[in-house]
């Protein structure tokens, strides 16, 4: 047995595990809902040329990669004992908003790389893209926001 | 192919006379994943996949040799064997050549998975696939490139063999992450722009993605638990504040 209690995870450390697991969970509900299940998604559009495929490739592995990263680290942090929840959901809800709104503003209106749906009026789409990751942004910093005059627990 | 497959032969037999030489037990669950990545490169070099203008069965081999294979093979942790097995001159001999720079070079993931990834470009974005069809030697030399490459790339990523000066868990996650970029890139563009005098080639690009998807998961699945279990990181969670 230790003779003394574990050393909590570094703030830092939840904020990176948190932000990665968002962003990676955003990333793979998009890819099986709506690439596997929906077939919204198209593979490969056939209109967005060079730019998309990169963008498109380059998405999926960064997220795939974050979320197993953010569940190593999150398990580590759990290990060490007392668990700050606010600043973690807080930071997990950032980063899924973050990638939501990247998706919806970004990569669909702003670069034009893929749409929502295909052969569809988008208005309704895109606003039901953008509002749900700004709702997620907004709840992420309030709760990042409010975990500062919280600190963690020491022991 | 048939110096392909006595070549598969040979290390299953030199790898299973080790394990008799062992110094110590040898654990039944690396020998088991030594022969199921040779059974797997075996299906892949001889089974309908090693023809060239059918795309579809081409990615399935592509993956069972470059991907899975690697992972199986890295699992088994050879080097270690061969250290324990060789006797102790050899073994000094060996730990050596390990240390010397080619050898830290190769086993580098910042060197090992980019050159991985730059052989698949190779191969696929330029008119090489098409030009060794009709060229069983150089199809060979093909397919044994990718599967050394993927061994290396895969070994540099998780590190189970001894590697001097290892690199942090973070470089080996985002090297892995960059390896599967390029290869979920390059899927899409085979998509896009299919290889000349090919069939399938959309289906073979998604099997590609797909496939490429499930073994990248699974290696950093296994790399973060090995950096969760490792000494180092088990110390610096019960460490006191």
């Amino acid at each position: 047995m230790a003779d003394a209690l574990p050393r909590p995870a570094p703030r830092r450390r939840l904020l990176v595990s948190g932000l990665l697991l968002g962003a990676g969970t955003a990333g793979a509900i998009d890819e099986i809902v709506f690439h596997q299940l929906l077939h919204w998604h198209h593979f490969y559009d056939r209109a967005s040329g060079a730019a998309g495929l990169v963008s498109d490739g380059l998405l999926h592995a960064a997220t795939f990669s974050a979320a197993v990263a953010g569940m190593a680290l999150l398990a580590d942090a759990r290990r060490r004992g007392p668990f700050p929840a606010a600043l973690w959901w807080g930071a997990m809800l950032t980063g899924a908003g973050a990638f939501q709104l990247w998706d919806g503003l970004g990569n669909h209106k702003l670069l034009r790389l893929h749409q929502v749906r295909y052969g569809v009026d988008l208005t309704g789409y895109d606003v039901a893209w953008v509002l749900p990751g700004a709702a997620l942004l907004l709840a992420g910093v309030v709760l990042l926001v409010r975990s500062r005059s919280r600190p963690v627990p020491r022991t | 192919m048939t110096v392909l497959l006595a070549l598969l032969l040979a290390a299953a037999a030199a790898y299973v006379a080790a394990t008799w030489r062992c110094r110590s037990p040898w654990p039944l669950a690396r020998s088991a994943a030594w022969l199921a990545g040779l059974a797997a490169a075996a299906v892949a070099v001889a089974g309908p996949g090693a023809a060239h203008a059918d795309m579809h069965a081409h990615m399935a081999a592509h993956l069972l040799l470059g991907m899975v294979a690697p992972v199986l093979f890295v699992l088994a942790a050879p080097v270690t064997l061969a250290l324990r097995a060789l006797p102790p001159p050899a073994a000094r001999r060996l730990s050596r050549l390990l240390r010397t720079a080619p050898a830290r070079w190769a086993t580098d993931p910042l060197v090992a998975v980019p050159v991985n990834a730059a052989g698949l470009w190779l191969l696929y974005g330029t008119g090489l696939h098409t030009a060794v069809a009709h060229r069983p030697a150089l199809a060979a030399l093909v397919w044994l490139h990718l599967l050394l490459s993927g061994y290396l790339a895969t070994a540099a990523v998780l590190a189970v063999d001894p590697a001097p000066h290892r690199r942090p868990v973070a470089v080996r996650a985002l090297a892995l992450a960059g390896g599967a970029a390029a290869h979920d890139v390059l899927a899409k563009v085979l998509y896009a722009h299919p290889p000349a005098g090919t069939v399938g080639a959309e289906e073979g690009a998604r099997l590609m993605y797909d496939g490429g998807t499930v073994v990248t998961l699974v290696t950093a699945a296994l790399l973060w638990r090995r950096w969760y279990v490792s000494r180092e990181a088990v110390r610096a969670a019960t460490q006191p504040a």
